[in-house]
Order: structure tokens, then C-alpha cells, then sequence
């Protein structure tokens, strides 16, 4: 008897593990949904759901990159200080009209990454020294173009920033088009392919004749632009610059989506639906603590909770 | 002065020593040789308090001991100088020398310039010439091994161990090694010396121990043994031994009268190889024979762009392959198995079809879309042709069997269609039907007009597959053996020769 609960035992438990693992992402955001649709007043409203989805919206684009960067055994932690780049770009450049300023904030955020990448696949630095570099840099670069808040005021920008298409905000769709897009990159492309091989095993992905360095340059760029991207929608969304406190702490958001939704640190894997539910997670968590009138503090507890939660998982995938 | 007896040791499904016993003498080199995975490291490890014994006993100075840490060891007087130097590479040359008992003066502060003056004297009573003060990863790999040797000295040592220690030395330093180790041994130091340079060996220990599959196979004074039986225990072959034909999968000889499809000439690496040259036609099977660290991986890497030579030319069909370059290598038609197949080969955490179709993506893919149906016949035909099993194409690579990995591999480098294909240990470490099946599979390839270059330190399996054997020895080409002189005989004959101008002694 013993022995055939222990028997049965042991197989179910790593079952579990693995369900967890792979689902338990999305099983976190259906018990919150599920919470509020039960406990919170007024959660159940087209109004409040849009809220949520474009508050959403400028991190999971930022994390699509950072999967992107985490899945090559590396990180990128310059994505905040390239939002704030963007924002500065975008408002100084809106002179030229709203798209050509975004497309230059874009090219600036391809251009960090370029930097990252050359610093990381040529140079050999590590990427939490590299990103960190890029980091510092970038805050600095966008402060000295643009010293402080200024407004922005464009009704282009303004439509991006607060319309919708059949109620969905354009900040939403954007950003599901991104991640539609990124999922596509990973599984269908060639770089993508190559990206994951390169995570899983550098040394191997050389001597298999891979493009190594053209590919990491190539994430970052993808990283860099993602991030500008971010920026630039939410400088619609506020209808402001403001380059000293946009996307500050970005890159810890980010990385907790992306860890949070199952992507493992050690590379060799991205998981993109993961990520937008990290993402969503993280949202709703806030949403729901801030509902409940609990303090910004405990948000924060929350957040750690559930990374160690993440973490634990992802250690005993290792494990297995 | 340290001996070990009756010592076992188990990792997780590895019997790495079984019933060894070793003594180091006072005033005395003793060398210790082996192939890898002989056990080697594992008794240096014991030795040196690493890993405790699962069974035996270590003797220090006449009492039986236990150490327990590293550190134990080093303070009761023994000293290890590791194949990569363990000292700290941002700090001075004179703080590395007195790590842990820097001379103080007053309040307890270090008194530097007396650390100053007494590392200058000890290094120059080693005949070394360095600045003090320097960081010490400013010197060159040699001077930093000088470095760890002083401060084995300087501290008393009463045992030193030295793992290949000239791996990374000049002649000129390693002549000053030589000094200061019969320096060490006049002093009464017991100095136990792993090598695989059979010169070294001769010109400089006592005793030797030689290890094989955890055991030991000899031990006992040097000059008593000649250098072919020397290599036959450390290959774990006997001399003059008659086998029947087909112990290995191997068919024998294939047709070779084509022109050549692989040339190497004059590759030159500093330290590791000196102007190897080969050639292979297509069909043929050459395989590259030494003992370990006699620079085949070496030779391989180097052909396959993965290592940077310095002179040395790579022409495939008549055309020169851009050096350094493993792309280039791979467009030429060069493919290489790497002997670490775990962490250079395979992508444990990819799919088999990933693993499969990794190297020939961009062939496989148009405006940088992946074919999948491609890519799913591709694969489909290589795991029935090399018989992978696999619970499926999409189960990770890291799950499968070692024999399983070599063949995903293989499939990953013939999915490209190479002219030349380079296996460095193909067999190791994969059980005895994989190894059979991964035989018969290189001599299918042969036969189908590949040109296969064979590394194995499996003498038996390099004898049987090749139709010739190129002999390295301390990475330089000494012998070429053809026709009916591809045997063991002749190839432990080929390893053990003495070097032309020098004597034996």
C-alpha cells in the first residue's frame, strides 16, 4: 500500500512541477482575474479593462526584447534609459511631423542596441556589463538632449496614444502585434533558430559555423528598437517627455515578466506567451493590491513572491 | 613520505579508483601517467584533500591522516601547481608569493618591503628574473607557473604536485623547471609529476606509476622499463598481441586511389603543434594517433577554423580555406565531431530536429523563413538512416544516450553534404552497441566517397578503421604508417621512438 502510494507519488509530483512550470503563468492570471471578478467592484467594465491594457502595454514590449536578449544567455539592461532616449528624441525631432520623429527615437534605440551587441559579440564584454554601460550612457544622452519634462502636443501622437480601434486601444493592439510578430521571429526564422542554439550552447553554436556575432548584435538591435518602441507609446499615452523618470526601473520590470512567464535564465529558450503573461501578471497583481487599498509596499512584496515562485520552478526544470 | 593504500573512489556511475596504491618518497620525482579518465585527477584530488576517499587509507609522514580541505593539505606541507595557475592574477607577483602569511611588522600591518626583498630573493634562488611588484597576470603563462612553483617552495613544501606543467612552457622554461625540481628533490621534497610527454618523463623521474581505468597497472622505477612497454600500459595494449580480425564493426581497407580532397600543410601553433601536414583522399579513413595531449584535438580544431593557427594552409578540392574561420571551414565542406560532445557539440536543450537541421538552417530557408517541411524530411531520413532512437523529433538532445547524441551530430554536420569530416573521439564514452553502429556508420560514409579523418584513443578502433595512421607526437607529425605497417605494434613503436638527437637517459 505503501509502496504503491510512494510509487504513484513521486511521478505526479514532478507532473505537477511540469504543469506548473508550463502553465502556472497562466493559471496566476486566471485565479486574480477570477479574484476580482469576485472581490473587486467595479473589475468587470470595458473601461477598466482597457486601463489595464495599455498601462500593460509599453512593459510587455520591453520584455518581448528582453526575452529576446534572455534567450541568448544574456540581458539587456539599457532598455529603460532607450525609452528615455526615445521620449527625448521624439520630442525634439517632432518638429519634422510625429512619424518621422518616431522613426528616428526607433533608429536611436536600434542604434544602443548595435552598441550592446558589438560591445558583447566583438568586444567580449559581458552583457549585464555592457547593457549597464549602454545604461548609464543613454539616461545621460537623453537628459542632455532634453533637460526636463516638456509636453508634448501633437493630435497624432494624442490618437495614438488614447484611441481605439472597435473599443481595443491602438497601445494594446500594438503591442499584440509586436508579440505576435516576436513569436513568429523565434519559432519560424532562421535568427531566431540561431538565437536559441547560440543561449543554449555558444561553444557548440561555433563550431556549428553559426553567425554568432551577427546574430547577438542582431538581438540587441531587436531589443533596443522594441524598447524605443515602448517609449514612444508612452510618451503618446502621458502626452509628455519626460526623460528623467521614463522607463526608470524598466529593465527590472521586464526581466520579471520574461522570468516570471517561464523564459529560463541559462538561454536556449523563449517563451513569448509566457512573457505577455508575466507581463499581465505583474499588472494585475498591482491593479489588484492598489484596488484593495493596500500599500504601494506590499506591491512590491507581492512582486517577490511571485518571482521566487518563478524561480523555484525554473531551478527544478534545471534540476531534471 | 605520502602514500595512499587500498584507495577507492565512486562518483555517481563512475568507479574512478579501485584498490590504489601510491607513495611518494622523500628526494624522489615520481611520475604518474595514465589516458583520460585513468583516474589521474581523482587521486591528485584525494591526495590534495579535494575529494574524500570512499575507502583507503592516506598516510602523511608515517601517520595516517584525514584532510578534510584543500587547506588542510596545503598546511601540512603539500603543495599542487595546477595544469591552469590558481593564484590571483590583479594582485602583485610578491603578495602571490606570500598569500595568507604575509611578513607583518608592527600594528599587524603587511610590511611590503620586507614581502618585497624576501620574494625577490626567493624567486632569484630559482633562477627566475621577474619584477615583484608587477601584477602577476602580466607575466607570461610560463613565469606565472614559476611564480606557483616559488611559492610551493617558499612554503615549505614537503610534497609538491605538478599537473602537466609544461603544457604551456618554452624549452627554455621548461628547462628551468627541470632545475628547480631536482633542486626540490635534493632537498627531500617528494615531487609527484603528471605527464604525457614521454621525453619529459624519462629526462627527469624516478618512479612511475601508471593508472589505467582506476587501477594501477605498474608501478616501480623508471629506468627498469623501456618506452614501448611504457606506451603499451598506458594505451592498455600488449605488445605483439594477436587478435582476431573484426573486434571493431570496421570492414578494413576502401578504395583509395583517388586524388586528395583534404591537404594540410605546415600548421603551426605556438606550443601545441609544429608543422603538421596531412592529406586525405575521398573514401579513405586516416586516422590521427598519440597519446594524450600529442596535439590531435588540436589538429583537428585548427583544420576545422575552431583554433587560430599561426602558419599553415587548409586547401579543400583544390581550394585554399580561409584560416580561423569555422564558416568558412563549413562552406568548404569541412565537419567536425568535437571531442567534448556535451558542451561543444550538442544543444541539450534543443530538439532533436533542432540539433539536426542547426548547421544547415540558411540551406534550409528562404528570405530567412525556415522551410519546416524541409526541415521535417531532413530529419526524417537521418534518424532512420543513422537509426537514431529518440521518443520522437522533438524530444531534447540532452535526454538522449551519449551514442544517440554522437549520431544526432553526425546527421546535424551530413544534413550540410561535407567533402571532409573530422571525428575527434567519435566512440567515447557511448556503449558497446552504439559503438559498433557509430563504426559501421564511418565506414558507410567512407565507402559512400567521404574523406574521414579518425581521432580515437581507442588504439584498436584507430588501427581497424583507418587505412593509414598518422603518428603525432608533442604536437609534430613522427611517423606515417601504411599499408601493413597500420598496427598497434607499429604504432606504439612510432610513439615511444627517442627523438633524434637526443639521448636516452
Amino acid at each position: 500500500m505503501t509502496e504503491l502510494t510512494l510509487g504513484r507519488g513521486t511521478p505526479d509530483r514532478a507532473r505537477l512541477l511540469r504543469l506548473l512550470q508550463d502553465y502556472g503563468v497562466y493559471t496566476g492570471v486566471l485565479v486574480l482575474l477570477l479574484f476580482n471578478f469576485a472581490f473587486t467592484p467595479h473589475f468587470v467594465s470595458a473601461e477598466n479593462f482597457r486601463t489595464q491594457a495599455v498601462q500593460v502595454a509599453p512593459v510587455l514590449i520591453v520584455a518581448l526584447g528582453m526575452a529576446l536578449a534572455i534567450g541568448t544567455e544574456g540581458v539587456d539592461l539599457s532598455v529603460g534609459s532607450v525609452m528615455a532616449l526615445a521620449t527625448s528624441l521624439l520630442s525634439l525631432y517632432l518638429g519634422y511631423g510625429p512619424w518621422t520623429a518616431a522613426l528616428v527615437a526607433v533608429l536611436a534605440g536600434a542604434v544602443v542596441g548595435v552598441a550592446n551587441g558589438a560591445l558583447i559579440a566583438f568586444v567580449g564584454v559581458q552583457p549585464i556589463v555592457a547593457t549597464l554601460a549602454l545604461m548609464v550612457a543613454g539616461r545621460g544622452l537623453a537628459l542632455v538632449l532634453l533637460p526636463q519634462l516638456k509636453d508634448v502636443h501633437d493630435p497624432d501622437l494624442a490618437a495614438l496614444g488614447s484611441g481605439a480601434v472597435l473599443g481595443v486601444p491602438y497601445l494594446a493592439l500594438i503591442a499584440a502585434l509586436l508579440a505576435v510578430l516576436t513569436a513568429f521571429v523565434v519559432r519560424r526564422t532562421t535568427f531566431g533558430r540561431q538565437a536559441l542554439a547560440i543561449g543554449d550552447s555558444r561553444p557548440a553554436a561555433r563550431l556549428a559555423g553559426l553567425p554568432v556575432r551577427r546574430v547577438l548584435v542582431l538581438v540587441y538591435v531587436c531589443s533596443g528598437a522594441l524598447a524605443a518602441i515602448a517609449g514612444v507609446l508612452a510618451t503618446a499615452r502621458l502626452a509628455a517627455s519626460d526623460p528623467t523618470s521614463l522607463g526608470s526601473l524598466m529593465e527590472l520590470s521586464a526581466i520579471t515578466a520574461v522570468v516570471v512567464g517561464g523564459t529560463p535564465l541559462s538561454g536556449g529558450r523563449v517563451r513569448v506567451g509566457g512573457t505577455v503573461a508575466g507581463a499581465t501578471l505583474i499588472q494585475l497583481l498591482t491593479t489588484t493590491l492598489i484596488k484593495h487599498d493596500l500599500p504601494p509596499s506590499w506591491t512590491q512584496i507581492a512582486q517577490a513572491v511571485v518571482i521566487v515562485l518563478a524561480v523555484y520552478a525554473a531551478r527544478e526544470r534545471g534540476r531534471r | 613520505m605520502l602514500s595512499v593504500t587500498q584507495l577507492s573512489k565512486t562518483f555517481p556511475g563512475v568507479r574512478a579508483l579501485s584498490d590504489v596504491d601510491f607513495t611518494a618518497r622523500a628526494g624522489e620525482v615520481h611520475a604518474l601517467v595514465g589516458e583520460n579518465g585513468a583516474g589521474k585527477s581523482t587521486l591528485i584530488k584525494v591526495l590534495t584533500g579535494v575529494y574524500r576517499p570512499d575507502r583507503g587509507e592516506v598516510t602523511y609522514d608515517g601517520a595516517p591522516v584525514r584532510f578534510v580541505t584543500p587547506l588542510q593539505a596545503q598546511q601540512a606541507g603539500i603543495s599542487t601547481i595546477y595544469q591552469e595557475v590558481n593564484l590571483v592574477p590583479l594582485m602583485s607577483v610578491a603578495r602571490n608569493l606570500f598569500l595568507g602569511r604575509e611578513p607583518r611588522g608592527r600594528l599587524g600591518l603587511i610590511d611590503f618591503r620586507r614581502m618585497h626583498r624576501e620574494a625577490d630573493e626567493a624567486l632569484r634562488g630559482l633562477g627566475i628574473r621577474v619584477d615583484v611588484h608587477r601584477p602577476l597576470r602580466e607575466l607570461g603563462v610560463g613565469a606565472q607557473q614559476m611564480v606557483a612553483l616559488a611559492r610551493a617552495v617558499a612554503v615549505d613544501a614537503r610534497v609538491v604536485v605538478m599537473d602537466e606543467p609544461t603544457s604551456s612552457l618554452e624549452p627554455r622554461e621548461v628547462h628551468t623547471l627541470f632545475e628547480v625540481i631536482r633542486m626540490l628533490r635534493e632537498r627531500g621534497v617528494a615531487v609527484v609529476y603528471v605527464s604525457h610527454r614521454m621525453d619529459e618523463l624519462y629526462e627527469l623521474c624516478d618512479r612511475i606509476t601508471v593508472l589505467r581505468d582506476g587501477r594501477v597497472v605498474h608501478t616501480g622505477p623508471l629506468a627498469e622499463l623501456d618506452r614501448l612497454r611504457l606506451v603499451a600500459m598506458m594505451l592498455g595494449r600488449e605488445i605483439g598481441e594477436v587478435r582476431a580480425e573484426g573486434m571493431t564493426k570496421f570492414s578494413g581497407s576502401h578504395d583509395t586511389d583517388a586524388q586528395q580532397v583534404l591537404t594540410v600543410t605546415g600548421l603551426t601553433i605556438r606550443h601545441r603543434l609544429h608543422d603538421v601536414s596531412l592529406s586525405v583522399r575521398p573514401g579513405e579513413v586516416v586516422g590521427l594517433g598519440g597519446l594524450l595531449g600529442s596535439g590531435r584535438s588540436e589538429t583537428a580544431k585548427a583544420i576545422a577554423g575552431a583554433l587560430p593557427t599561426d602558419t599553415g594552409r587548409v586547401v579543400v578540392a583544390g581550394v585554399p580555406v580561409r584560416a580561423g574561420s569555422t564558416a568558412a571551414a563549413i562552406r568548404a565542406g569541412i565537419s567536425l565531431l568535437p571531442e567534448d560532445r556535451k558542451s561543444e557539440g550538442i544543444m541539450p536543450g534543443l530538439s532533436v530536429r533542432e540539433n539536426i537541421a542547426l548547421a544547415a538552417l540558411p540551406g534550409l530557408s528562404r528570405f530567412g523563413l525556415v522551410d519546416d517541411t524541409r526541415v521535417d524530411r531532413i530529419v526524417e531520413t537521418f534518424m532512420k538512416r543513422l537509426r537514431i532512437k529518440a521518443a520522437g523529433a522533438h524530444q531534447k538532445v540532452g535526454e538522449l544516450s551519449g551514442g544517440n547524441q554522437q549520431k544526432v551530430l553526425l546527421a546535424r554536420w551530413l544534413a550540410l553534404h561535407p567533402k571532409v569530416l573530422l571525428l575527434d573521439e567519435p566512440t567515447r564514452g557511448i556503449d558497446v552497441g552504439a559503438k559498433a553502429e557509430v563504426q559501421t556508420l564511418i565506414d558507410e560514409l567512407a565507402d559512400d566517397g567521404l574523406a574521414v579523418l579518425l581521432i580515437s584513443s581507442d588504439t584498436e578502433e584507430l588501427i581497424e578503421g583507418s587505412d593509414r595512421v598518422v603518428v603525432l607526437k608533442d604536437g609534430a607529425v613522427v611517423r606515417e604508417l601504411t599499408g601493413d605497417a597500420v598496427t598497434e605494434d607499429e604504432l606504439m613503436r612510432a610513439i615511444a621512438a627517442v627523438p633524434a638527437g637526443e639521448s636516452d637517459d
